[in-house]
């Protein structure tokens, strides 16, 4: 963990003094010195699993994997094809991700109603990734309806509502456990406010609906507020879910990093996608002590529709912009750096925008101007 | 055996009365004969004057009812209006603040308009929102949102209802501590509550016209749970043929519903997401101080209600806003089907607002409470 630090605060150490950058995540950062001396053998190529998935899955992640080509990006796939119908996850499947520590995977379609537990939280729970992440702000070239959006939302990934608990007590009458735990509302505010640290964030709020859910929501809230005196610099406050998604559609730019259990963190998530130029094109993934997992953030619309398919107009950005984020998490920041950037462009031009963005082009249209834009 | 004979016969007889007046729904009467009944016999009233339960409430709330009632008296509404306060004690009947005799009269009369009341800090007693809610079993709440022309928000094709399954879900209250670090919370989704919403949804769809209702869910993770609820909708929806019916995934609905909320037309759900999509789409069109809602109650009871709070800081100085409990006291007016005074009502109130001359302070002009009211009277 430290090991992982060292060149995180040595670059922002040296941001700090080099006026052109501002802050570890500057957006258009074209010009970056010299900034990371890399060990001997850094260079050499690491194996990334990778999961197309289901409907436009493989369509996105075979651009990911075009866009990685040309830039001659020293990460080689490992694909694996799976699909939302299956039972689990198969062994060799679970083997690859645990072997080369990071995976990145296209969505995974799960059947509603039809008795299959979603391989998505299957997948978190056993590799145990307790944190999902997605990154909403504004790209310049996107048109939205709200201004200066930059939200990080972090979602406690393994318990909450998704426990998976239900049964039926009498013909009629169906119980479903929600289940919070010390230690996972603990290590998912440390996450947070790790985080936030780390990334010269401000403020953390905390979501939750503990007027009403007075125990289980009121332990969350008890370990976010016990996390939040080790970080004094940053600002802590918390908010009830209700008025979150009201805050959000109204005043968006009160919010900064956003922790919430597991429920909640869907909708906000999915709700901070949406008004910042939606799920097409937010990043995001899901990491826990040893594992990464990199998908399109917010999950609404990550299996497309059949027309999408069909037309093949689905929206690669999202993946892209969470490749980028993988490279970063791979140590490589230079290549990470040139593929934001060229994605960037793309976005601010607007003359390669598919059907979720207002425009008409299909994902390969979208992948060979981003290749055309690398420098 | 015995109660159906009662019960048909009691059906044929309300089919009697209200056959001579205009139709209400009879093919919701085989799941709720009490339901239909109630219905027509609030048609039946029609003429004469109906008696209307008021509660003040606390704050701001008593400056905005006389607000509603000089809007009504303009507009030669048929209600008399009965108050009642919340009181000073703990009623031990009730072990509230709320009157046995206050309920008694919603029961009663079947109709209800309540305003802001903030409930006190202390214990040994029922939140006030919690007993009107057990006592009078409101198990629908519905908040319908359209976007006010003339006060501008990011989103102007706001024009959707949000029914809100109000009982049970995940805010049943049931939680417990298993050991140390460790707590449960239940989710109970019955049968008999998820019909009940569903049949209003569609119920409310078809008498106001509406062409499409949507189920939001989260039925690939909670698959019993939300699938026992969206199986009841379908269930219902198949004895409205003529309205569309879809489901879709609560990520989805958020999504889209901040990107187009056009795409909506009626949402039902159930308690937990009803509570946050309402109050998400409130924000859609400018806040919950612009926002009517109402709750229906076993009986045909309904209760309509400010969802904003008592705003002590501007109690008694005539600054408040009385939009949103005039809109919530016209829906209201629609649950009683007096169509016609509704919507002279509800105009009244758009075209003041789009005017722009007599705004409130939260609206961003400078008007008092009572200019905006004259204001309405005039445009009525």
């Amino acid at each position: 963990m430290a090991r992982r630090a060292i060149p995180i605060l040595k670059r922002l150490v040296q941001s700090s003094d080099n006026p052109v950058n501002v802050g570890l995540a500057s957006r258009v950062d074209r010009t970056r010195s010299v900034t990371y001396m890399p060990r001997p053998g850094d260079g050499t190529p690491r194996a990334v699993t990778l999961i197309p998935g289901d409907g436009i899955g493989p369509l996105v992640t075979g651009a990911v994997e075009q866009v990685m080509a040309a830039m001659h990006a020293p990460v080689y796939f490992e694909r694996y094809e799976i699909h939302g119908d299956m039972k689990s996850v198969p062994q060799e499947v679970m083997d690859s991700i645990k072997k080369n520590k990071v995976c990145l995977k296209g969505g995974l379609n799960t059947p509603v109603g039809g008795g299959v537990s979603s391989l998505n939280v299957q997948l978190r729970k056993e590799l145990d990734l307790y944190a999902s992440l997605v990154h909403c702000c504004n790209y310049p070239g996107l048109p939205t309806r709200h201004e200066n959006v930059d939200i990080v939302v972090i979602r406690e990934n393994t318990e909450g509502e998704y426990a998976g608990l239900e049964h039926e007590v009498v013909p009629g009458v169906v119980e479903s456990l929600k289940v919070i735990t010390k230690f996972c509302s603990e290590r998912i505010a440390q996450y947070a406010f790790e985080y936030a640290y780390l990334n010269n964030r401000k403020k953390v709020t905390a979501v939750h609906k503990a007027n009403i859910m007075k125990l289980a929501d009121g332990l969350f809230l008890e370990s976010c507020r016990e996390v939040a005196t080790k970080y004094p610099g940053i600002k802590y406050n918390e908010i009830i879910v209700d008025n979150c998604c009201m805050q959000l559609v109204a005043k968006p730019e009160q919010f900064d990093v956003m922790v919430t259990p597991n429920l909640y963190g869907n909708l906000v998530a999915n709700t901070a996608a949406g008004i910042a130029g939606g799920t097409g094109v937010m990043p995001g993934g899901n990491v826990g002590a040893d594992h990464a997992v990199f998908e399109q953030g917010a999950s609404a619309g990550n299996v497309g529709n059949m027309k999408v398919l069909e037309q093949k107009k689905a929206n690669p950005v999202a993946l892209l912009l969470s490749s980028a984020m993988m490279l970063r998490h791979l140590r490589f920041p230079s290549f990470a750096d040139r593929l934001e950037s060229a994605v960037k462009r793309v976005i601010s031009e607007g003359k390669n925008h598919t059907k979720d963005l207002g425009g008409n082009c299909t994902t390969q249209e979208v992948v060979d101007a981003v290749i055309a834009a690398l420098d | 055996m015995a109660s159906q004979i009662v019960r048909r016969v009691l059906r044929a007889r309300a089919s009697e009365i209200c056959a001579a007046q205009s139709a209400t729904n009879p093919n919701s009467a085989r799941v709720f004969s009490c339901f239909d009944r109630s219905l027509s016999s609030a048609a039946a009233s029609g003429s004469d004057l109906i008696r209307a339960t008021l509660f003040p409430g606390d704050g701001i709330g008593p400056e905005i009812a006389e607000s509603v009632k000089q809007v009504f008296k303009a507009a030669d509404v048929p209600i008399e209006w009965e108050e009642h306060y919340v009181g000073q004690e703990v009623d031990p009947r009730t072990q509230s603040f709320l009157t046995w005799e206050s309920l008694e009269s919603v029961r009663r009369n079947k109709v209800g308009l309540k305003g802001p009341m903030a409930t006190p800090i202390g214990k040994g007693h029922r939140s006030l929102n919690l007993t009107l809610r057990k006592e009078l079993n409101l198990y629908a709440n519905v908040r319908p949102c359209y976007s006010l022309p003339g006060y501008k928000t990011r989103y102007d094709d706001v024009n959707l209802i949000t029914i809100r399954e109000n009982t049970e879900g995940e805010y049943s209250g049931l939680e417990h501590q298993v050991v140390r670090g460790v707590v449960e919370s239940l989710k109970i989704i019955t049968r008999q509550a998820s019909l009940r919403v569903a049949e209003y949804a569609f119920h409310y769809a078809k008498t106001h016209g509406r062409d499409r209702v949507s189920a939001i869910h989260k039925a690939n993770i909670m698959q019993k749970t939300d699938g026992l609820f969206l199986k009841c909708c379908r269930e219902v929806a198949e004895k409205y043929p003529e309205i569309k019916y879809e489901e879709v995934v609560i990520d989805n609905c958020c999504m889209m519903l901040v990107k187009n909320p056009a795409l909506f037309d009626v949402l039902v759900m159930p308690n937990l997401y009803g509570d946050i999509i309402s109050d998400l789409c409130a924000g859609l069109i400018g806040g919950l101080g612009l926002t009517p809602s109402c709750n229906i109650g076993e009986g045909g009871i309904a209760l309509a209600e400010a969802v904003h709070g008592s705003a002590p800081d501007i109690a008694g100085k005539n600054l408040a806003n009385p939009t949103a409990l005039t809109l919530s006291a016209v829906t209201m007016l629609r649950h009683l089907e007096l169509h016609d005074k509704a919507d002279r009502i509800q105009n009244a109130i758009l075209n003041t607002i789009a005017e722009g001359k007599y705004r409130t302070a939260d609206l961003g002009g400078s008007s008092s409470t009572t200019d905006f009211t004259k204001a309405i009277i005039d445009h009525l």
